[in-house]
């Protein structure tokens, strides 16, 4: 840390509340890029509590690179012209707590690197957003020598691989709490 | 442009989970919890964390994922500690917004319609700045609130307070290049909900922002000075810091108010990190708003 800057204090997060349906979600923004067009593939899942039931009222953003593994910095998330792949989504669950993106398999972002789609998660009842990593199933051996994966126990480590879908899509579900609890990231 | 929404989509009744403590007048059919049962187990987690704090346990600055006076966090925090890992590629990035994405009208809550939205205008303006006090330029600002009478403009609010036709409650904008954002809307009202019998939410808007990196992601709640409902809300009680409480309040800036037209507030918000190791123009504040 430069002695130049000063540390201040970070501002608390609040539960995303019930009432963001109006607000936050926007025309296509879970559509990374128009369904059914080359490359792409749905990712899905459904969001449960810790009673094991599904969460109707839960909003996730993903941020990928984009399959070769390169980090986008494109405008355009908001108002999506169809052929700009920016990288960064926003999908809020339906009634029965499944979510569904359109985007791409995220490439390695540097040789050898598992690939995986950082995930921010907000829900009623949610008091602060949680991290997450939803990393492909393929190349066991980049997910072998991945820092997160390898530091947790199998069991857990399960939680933050999705599973590939006849179709070429991802599922991955979230548990909040509970058997099964995905594991939730804190970078600080 | 804002989504225009119109009062007849809203009178759509849809199912609500059981669980679901949406604002709403529903007759009270069963033993039910009173502010006073609630206000003694937020003031009982109160007082422990005071004591804590005295035998020397660090402050704590964000709100607990496990607080079980707010009833609907009560089974969806997770039991197990967060993982902690060092942020790798895409989330020392973030996103890019731009003025492709929004409207410059939109930070104005006030002309979204054809009248003038009923309530007291007010200004709300600040900065973005991150850990080490840099401004975040060029990223996306979003709020959502209710009205003056404390009504969402949501179809699961049944809240029995009128809606305003002029009034939607969405903005957004871009801060700019010294990481100021600026709205200008309606004081919100106080609105009942259902965690407890005569439970309510203390005036606020939400905010949502995003810093340089993926990982200072945040969403929150700005409230207004003195409000009389901080100590019963169980919701800004879930930061049980008394100090890291008030960074959600803004301060009522005379400065910002503008003479014969709109009361000013003022609120920075501070994100988290950085973590990535800066270039020498990032540092310099030449990342920012594209035009």
């Amino acid at each position: 840390m430069s002695n130049q800057t000063t540390k201040l204090v970070p501002t608390p997060g609040q539960t995303v509340g019930p009432f963001y349906g109006y607000a936050l979600p926007f025309e296509k923004d879970n559509e990374l890029l128009a369904p059914g067009s080359p490359g792409s593939i749905r990712l899905q899942g459904t969001v449960y509590d810790g009673a094991g039931e599904t969460v109707p009222d839960a909003i996730l953003e993903i941020w990928q690179p984009d399959a070769e593994g390169k980090i986008v910095q494109k405008t355009g998330s908001l108002v999506r012209d169809g052929y700009t792949f920016t990288g960064w989504g926003r999908g809020s669950v339906g009634y029965s707590g499944v979510f569904t993106f359109t985007t791409v398999n995220p490439g390695p972002t540097e040789p050898g690197a598992a690939p995986f789609i950082s995930v921010a998660i907000f829900a009623r009842g949610l008091t602060n957003r949680l991290f997450t990593r939803i990393y492909l199933p393929e190349n066991e051996e980049a997910l072998a020598t991945d820092p997160l994966l390898s530091s947790l126990d199998p069991e857990r480590r399960k939680t933050l691989i999705a599973r590939r879908d006849p179709d070429g899509g991802l599922t991955w579900d979230i548990r909040l709490q509970g058997e099964g609890e995905t594991v939730f990231l804190d970078f600080q | 442009m804002p989504q225009h929404i119109t009062t007849e989509q809203l009178d759509t009744d849809e199912l609500v989970p059981a669980a679901e403590p949406h604002a709403g007048h529903l007759p009270l059919d069963r033993a039910i919890e009173t502010q006073a049962d609630l206000s003694a187990e937020i003031n009982a987690m109160g007082e422990a964390y005071a004591r804590a704090l005295k035998d020397g346990t660090p402050a704590e600055t964000q709100p607990r994922l496990d607080y079980p006076p707010y009833r609907s966090s009560i089974l969806r925090h997770p039991t197990k500690s967060l993982q902690h890992a060092d942020p790798e590629t895409i989330e020392l990035y973030s996103p890019a917004f731009g003025h492709q994405d929004v409207h410059a009208l939109e930070s104005d809550l006030t002309i979204q319609h054809n009248g003038e939205p009923q309530g007291e205008r007010i200004i709300v303006a600040g900065k973005v700045l991150d850990g080490d006090g840099r401004p975040v330029a060029g990223q996306l600002v979003e709020i959502w609130q209710a009205n003056a009478a404390g009504r969402y403009m949501h179809k699961r609010d049944q809240h029995p307070a009128p809606l305003d036709p002029n009034f939607t409650g969405i903005g957004r904008c871009i801060t700019g290049p010294d990481g100021s954002y600026r709205f200008t809307t309606i004081k919100p009202g106080a609105y009942p909900w259902k965690n407890h019998l005569n439970a309510w939410r203390p005036a606020h808007i939400h905010f949502s922002m995003f810093g340089t990196e993926f990982t200072q992601r945040i969403i929150t709640q700005m409230y207004f000075p003195g409000d009389q409902l901080f100590p019963l809300d169980p919701i800004y009680q879930t930061i049980v810091d008394p100090d890291a409480r008030d960074r959600l309040v803004a301060k009522y800036d005379h400065d910002l108010t503008e003479p014969e037209w709109a009361l000013g507030y003022n609120w920075d918000i501070v994100l988290t990190g950085p973590k990535r190791t800066w270039t020498e123009n990032e540092a310099l504040g030449a990342e920012g708003d594209e035009e």
